[in-house]
This record gives C-alpha cells, structure tokens and sequence, in this order.
C-alpha cells in the first residue's frame, strides 16, 4: 500500500498544473468558450508540445504508456483549469478503444497521430434511448459490396464538431450484439449538428443516412464490442472521477475562501456553525470522492473481473454523489454571486452536475454495482 | 500509487485468520454474531486467550508488553477479528487509561497497575462526562479537595459504561476551582470499592444495563493516585481523545455487519421472494456498502499515511463521522430487512446464557434493540456535531 507519487509522476503533475494554470485562468477559458471552434488549440498545441497527449497512449503507438495513476493526475488538473478539449473522450475513451479492438494496421495508423495530438477522436455511442447502455444502439449496419452502410441518429458526441475521426456504434442488421466503426464524418450521408453543452465542451449530434464505411472500418469483431466499450467506459469514468476531483478540490476552495471573507451581521459568514457544518460534511463527502478516484485510477488498466466493475462503480457513484453536494452547496453558500455567469464557481458547479450525465450517473452505478453485489453463500441458504 | 497490501501483511493476515480459527471460542463468536449481549466472563476470557497469544495490549510500546505491530497490522488485526466475530475489546483498560498510564504516570503506577490490565484482573471504566458536562466536557464540576496525603472526592459521573463490572475507575476531577475551565482539572485513578461511591444503572431505551451513574460522597483517595501534575489533566484527557477516536471509523465491524445483513436478507422472505432479490432492497445494501468502501480507502490513506509514526490530525474526526453513519445505516437495514418479525421485544434471547429455542429465528431478535443502541454511536467520543466543530476549526480555519 502506498499512496505517493513517484518522482516521474509528480513532474507530470506539476507540468499540468502549472500549464493549466497559466493559460487558462476564468477569462481566457471565457474567451474560448466563445471562439468558434469551442476551445483552444494553443492549449492543445501545448498539451501536445509536453508530451500531455500521449500520456494515454501505449508506447507501441509513440505513447508514454500512462496508466490509470497518469490519467488522473493530468485529468484532475483539466478538472481544476474546467478545460473545454475533448482529452477524457479523445485520447482515453476513444484511443482505449481502439488499442483494445483494433487490428495492428488500425492501431498503428491512428494512434500514432492521436498520441501527437494532430488526430482528434471521437465516440458517438449514445442515441435517444440508450441513456449509459452503448449496447442497446439501434443504428444499422447493413453488410453491402465491400463494406457496409450505417444508419441512424447519433446524440451528444463529446468533442464530435472536431473529430478527424468517430467511432460509431452500430447494430449488425443480421446479427445480434453491437459493433463498432471509424467514421470519417465527412464522408456522403453524415451531417453533423454542433452545439455548446451547458457545462462549456462542444458536442454534435450526427445523422447517418446510409453512410457507406469500407470494410477495414470495423473496429475488432462484428457485433462484438461490448465488452470493450464497457471496459473502455470503466477506464474512462476513472478518468472522468479525477475531473471532477479537480473541479470539486476548485469549488470547495472558491467556496471556503468566501466563507472567510463575505461579511454578513457584523462577522464573516464562516462563523456560524450552520454553515461550518455544512463545509465539514462537504469536506468528508470530498475526502471520500478522492479516496475513491485514487481507487479508480489504480484498478482501472487491471484485467477484466466483477471486483473491478464493482469498485469502478462504486467510485462513479461516490464521486457523482460528492460531484452535485457540492456543486448544489457551492452555489448556496455563495449566495447570488454563486449564480451568475462572471464568476467561475458558477462553472464549476455545472461541469460538476454534468459530468454526471456522461458514463453513467449514480442511479446507473448503483444498479450496476447492485447487479454485482457479493453475497455470501450463507445468505443464498434458506434458514428453516 | 499501489492500493495493494504488501506479502508481508498478506502473511500476517492469514496468520491472525489462523489463530482466529483455533483460538476464538464459538460460543463467544455466535453470541457477537447474533448481536446477543456478552458477560464480563466472556469478555475476560477473550482477554485472556489474546494476552496469552501476547496480541492484547496491541497498541502499547513493545517494551510495555506491546505488539510493535505497524498500524497497517493494527488494522488487519482488528478487521479479521470483527470477521471472525472476536468481542470489541472493551477499551478503557487496554486502550485508554493504560496509553495515559504510560506516557504520563509514575515508574510505580506503570509498575502495579499496567500488569493487572494485561492479566485482565483489573477492569477499568471512564469517569468523564456528568450530567451537566457532556460535550462540554471541560464544564466537569466533580471536585477534589487537597486533605493531607488524599484527595477528597465529591460529584457525580454519569453514562459510565460498564461500570457495573469495573473495580477501577479512572476520573476526570476539578482541583482548582477558580482556574480557567481547562486549566483546573486533574487526572485521577480510583478505586471503586473506595467506601462513597455508588454506582446505579442506568438502563437504555434497549432495554440494556450498559452504562450508569457512579456518586462520589467525601471518597478519600490517595494523592499518589494523581496522573500526571496536578491541574494537568486536561492534557491526559485530549491525549486519550486522540486514541479513542483513531479506529473509531469501525470498518472491520461495518464489514461483519453488511454480512451478516446479508445473510439476514437471504433467510427472510418477502411475499415468497428472498428479500436480497428485492431490487430496492438490494440497491440499499449496494449504496452502504460502496460508502463503506470509500471510509476504507480513506481509513487506508490516513494508515499509509501514518504508518512512519504519523499521528492522524482531523481526518480521524471524518472518518469518525461517516465510519458511525455507516454503521448506524446498517443496523437499520438489518431492522428493516425483518419486517414485522423486528417487533417482538425478546429479551431473555439476547442475555448472554440464552439457549433455548428462539421464538422466530436466531438472528430475529437483536436487530432493533441493537439500531436503538447504536444510535449512541454519533454521541460518544464526541459526538458527530462536535467532529464537524473540530473539522471546521482544525481543518478549515473557519
């Protein structure tokens, strides 16, 4: 048991930090919320530059071959910068998956230039009735000469409007089971629809109508996909949970500062117990939410079993939970200010409530956790 | 980062499971198991076996008669004894009045009284709160009065948990009334058969003599009795705070309690459906259970943490908080998970000689007696209100 970071971790940590820190204070994140494209690609030039956007990558693909211990550490900073790039979708979630479907040829054709941060990726495997369940995907993939033809409508693709390339789930119209696809979204059929999230990335919804993909397109075996994209999805959320560690540890210092400052009745507010007793409960749900991103992001590259599903879960519901308490008191606390758009805590407060939206939610994790639960042989004996 | 325990306390765990195996009477473990109370004489035979195995006083210094076990050991000794259903070691000899006699009691005290605690002849209660000092403890209002070679005591303390049992006890008492709340208060060792004091029981809303009041009329006691200088003992006082809290999260029995829920939860039916398939049910046994996975991960942070002779700070009072909700949300499942069968107040089957035939089923009986008593998890050793005080002082600066 050991919770340091080794030297070559801290460096990355720091370099984030500082990064993340320079070029992305509340105005200038303001200012590329509002430029067309949504984001910054000096930002990511950066990030690329420093080597950031390879941390996830294997070093086959001219990675640095991070693991879950190196995602977090460069997430909790994006968290903390509330940074608009699409990295957790692009290169975690989306270069997972291709490192763990791709054939050889796939994955030294596109990886090499994710991990540089020239390709931007993307997955678009959420559609109206799916909510969390990629499997249930109701696009069509028809078999036709040399290919196949996808169809279907494709909603909230994190980071699609930028995406070189996106992978689509899709349903085998002769076959059970979910696939998956490189789509090149300009290709004849695919219109894309971009719009803001209300937490600040920019996602699109995509309409296929009978896209034509060649046959190298499929990404591992047909129908089979499954299982990656819920393993990818687990290393993603462990991901996710370190972004929304670092906009917490934000929101919790925002608020805990005014607390010390805002004068009301003749004393800082941070005198009535009330509210100090309402900091301490968000203080321990904190502490909890960063134990178990800590858990998440060291169980995360581990191979496939119940005890890692169930304890990715478990860290997606704690961090979910923490996620809106203190998003929800953040605001509270502050009062008015808390509410309006000049003031980043408002931001923070957002991305925190949404990040809930994506991977899965704590009602989801909580019925797959409960799916999953352990029970002792005892119990399943009937007592007379 | 490596969330793993090293081979090293892999080992130690297997060899604390195996003396677990040999050495833990049954009787005592099905007793904890169906949360029926337990006897002075099975508490002190569990001592006993544990002292002779030289695993008692676990978190005295080596030279003491101690373990020198790191506190990761510590804690993988305490969570295989909850598993195994081991009695809590009741903590007033072992783990409070002795950690104080050893860091600030004379060569004599250590000498007499260290050795009886270890051989489980002496048994210790807490002369600290009164009625009119609670959380407030430093408000104590018991006085000692200088007179030649013995202090004179007069006062009352009161929730004095198993007192019944104790032939010692070890108080908080005001030797100058006119210092600052903290300042005039002493830290003295008494014995209970003293002629003066009276203990009455206080019996809970469980139907359980666990705790009592003790009364103090002109008990005369010996001035070599004093720990520590005199007016100091506030000192003694937060010094024991510190270890009572530590391990106060309860993971290890928050463990044995989610399955032994769980058994409950397979054995009851509801409307011919086990209820551990009741979805929602379920659902409340996975939300506790991912709680009390996280208080883990943060209990093992803070051993890491510590584990080079660290002391825990405020987190300990975080834990505190959420490791007693947790505990106290299970024993409310459990309550729940019995339905109408949580009713009947069946008292003879939860003494510790009950071995008759249950009127419903073995583990029927103690569920709701045992949520009304856990409720007092949230008020002792600080209560959770007073934790958040301490957080938002020590941690926050607020």
């Amino acid at each position: 048991m050991n919770f340091e970071l080794n030297e070559e971790q801290q460096m990355l940590a720091d370099t984030v930090e500082r990064l993340v820190r320079n070029t992305y204070g509340f105005e200038q994140r303001e200012a590329f919320y509002q430029s067309p494209q949504g984001y910054s690609p000096e930002f990511w030039r950066q990030l690329s530059e420093l080597g950031i956007t390879s941390v996830p990558i294997a070093t086959d693909y001219e990675g640095f071959g991070g693991t879950g211990v190196e995602n977090m550490l460069v997430m909790k900073e994006l968290g903390r910068g509330l940074c608009l790039e699409p990295y957790l979708h692009s290169q975690v979630y989306a270069a997972g998956l291709i490192q763990q479907l791709g054939s050889v040829e796939q994955r030294q054709k596109i990886l090499p230039s994710v991990a540089s941060g020239e390709q931007l990726l993307a997955v678009a495997d959420e559609e109206a009735g799916t909510h969390f369940h990629p499997e249930a995907s109701e696009c069509t993939a028809v078999p036709c000469e040399r290919g196949w033809r996808l169809s279907g409508h494709k909603r909230v693709v994190i980071g699609g409007e930028l995406a070189h390339t996106i992978l689509v789930t899709a349903r085998m119209s002769d076959g059970d089971g979910v696939s998956l696809f490189l789509l090149d979204p300009a290709a004849e059929g695919v219109s894309r629809t971009g719009y803001p999230c209300i937490d600040g990335p920019r996602a699109c919804d995509l309409e296929l109508s009978d896209v034509y993909v060649e046959a190298d397109a499929l990404i591992g075996p047909a129908g089979k996909a499954g299982p990656a994209l819920a393993y990818q999805r687990g290393r993603a959320l462990a991901a996710q949970c370190a972004e929304a560690l670092g906009s917490m540890e934000e929101a919790f210092r925002l608020t805990l500062e005014y607390l010390k400052t805002r004068q009301q009745f003749g004393s800082p507010i941070g005198r009535f117990q009330a509210l100090q007793h309402r900091m301490a409960e968000m203080r321990g749900e904190l502490e909890l939410a960063r134990s178990m991103t800590i858990l998440a992001a060291c169980v995360a590259d581990d191979p496939d079993s119940s005890e890692r599903s169930r304890r990715l879960a478990a860290a997606k519901f704690v961090v979910a939970r923490a996620s809106e308490l203190i998003a929800e008191q953040s605001i509270q606390l502050h009062g008015g200010i808390g509410m309006t758009w000049e003031y980043s805590l408002a931001h923070h407060a957002k991305r925190l409530v949404m990040l809930t939206h994506q991977f899965g939610d704590d009602d989801f994790h909580l019925g797959q956790y409960s799916a999953l639960l352990e029970i002792p042989r005892q119990a399943s004996r009937q007592v007379a | 980062m490596d969330i793993h325990f090293t081979p090293e306390e892999l080992a130690f765990r297997s060899e604390v499971r195996a003396f677990l195996e040999q050495n833990l009477p049954a009787d005592i473990a099905e007793k904890v198991r169906l949360g029926r109370r337990l006897s002075k004489e099975d508490h002190q035979r569990w001592q006993k076996i544990l002292n002779k195995q030289g695993w008692y006083a676990v978190n005295w210094p080596v030279e003491y008669g101690g373990t020198g076990w790191s506190v990761v050991q510590k804690h993988i000794f305490d969570e295989e004894c909850a598993a195994a259903g081991a009695p809590r070691l009741v903590a007033f000899g072992v783990n409070m009045v002795a950690p104080v006699i050893i860091k600030f009691g004379t060569q004599a005290q250590k000498d007499y009284y260290l050795p009886r605690i270890l051989r489980s002849e002496d048994w210790w209660c807490q002369g600290y709160s009164e009625p009119g000092a609670g959380s407030d403890l430093a408000s104590l209002k018991t006085r000692a009065e200088r007179d030649g070679d013995h202090y004179v005591v007069n006062g009352q303390k009161t929730w004095t948990t198993l007192g019944q049992h104790a032939n010692r006890i070890f108080c908080l008492v005001r030797t100058d009334p006119s210092a600052k709340k903290q300042e005039g208060i002493s830290f003295l060792l008494i014995d209970m058969d003293t002629p003066g004091i009276t203990v009455r029981p206080i019996i809970t809303l469980d139907g359980e003599h666990e705790v009592n009041e003790v009364f103090f009329d002109n008990v005369r006691v010996p001035v070599e009795n004093l720990v520590g200088e005199e007016n100091k003992g506030w000192t003694c006082a937060k010094y024991l705070l510190t270890h009572e809290r530590t391990g106060q999260a309860g993971i290890g029995l928050s463990k044995a309690a989610l399955a032994h829920l769980k058994d409950i939860a397979g054995a009851e039916t509801v409307a011919g459906r086990p209820l551990i398939d009741d979805p929602l049910f379920r659902a409340r046994i996975a939300e506790v259970e991912m709680r009390l996975m996280a208080v883990e991960m943060s209990t093992l942070r803070i051993l890491a943490a510590t584990r080079d002779g660290g002391v825990p700070g405020a987190e300990s009072s975080l834990l505190k908080i959420q490791g007693s909700e947790i505990r106290q949300a299970i024993s409310g499942l459990m309550r729940k998970a019995l339905g109408p069968n949580a009713l009947p107040f069946l008292e003879p089957e939860l003494e510790p000689e009950f071995d008759g035939e249950p009127l419903y089923r073995d583990y029927s009986a103690s569920p709701a007696s045992q949520y009304f008593n856990l409720r007092k998890l949230s008020i002792y050793g600080g209560s959770n209100e007073i934790q958040k005080n301490i957080i938002a002082k020590q941690v926050l600066e607020l």
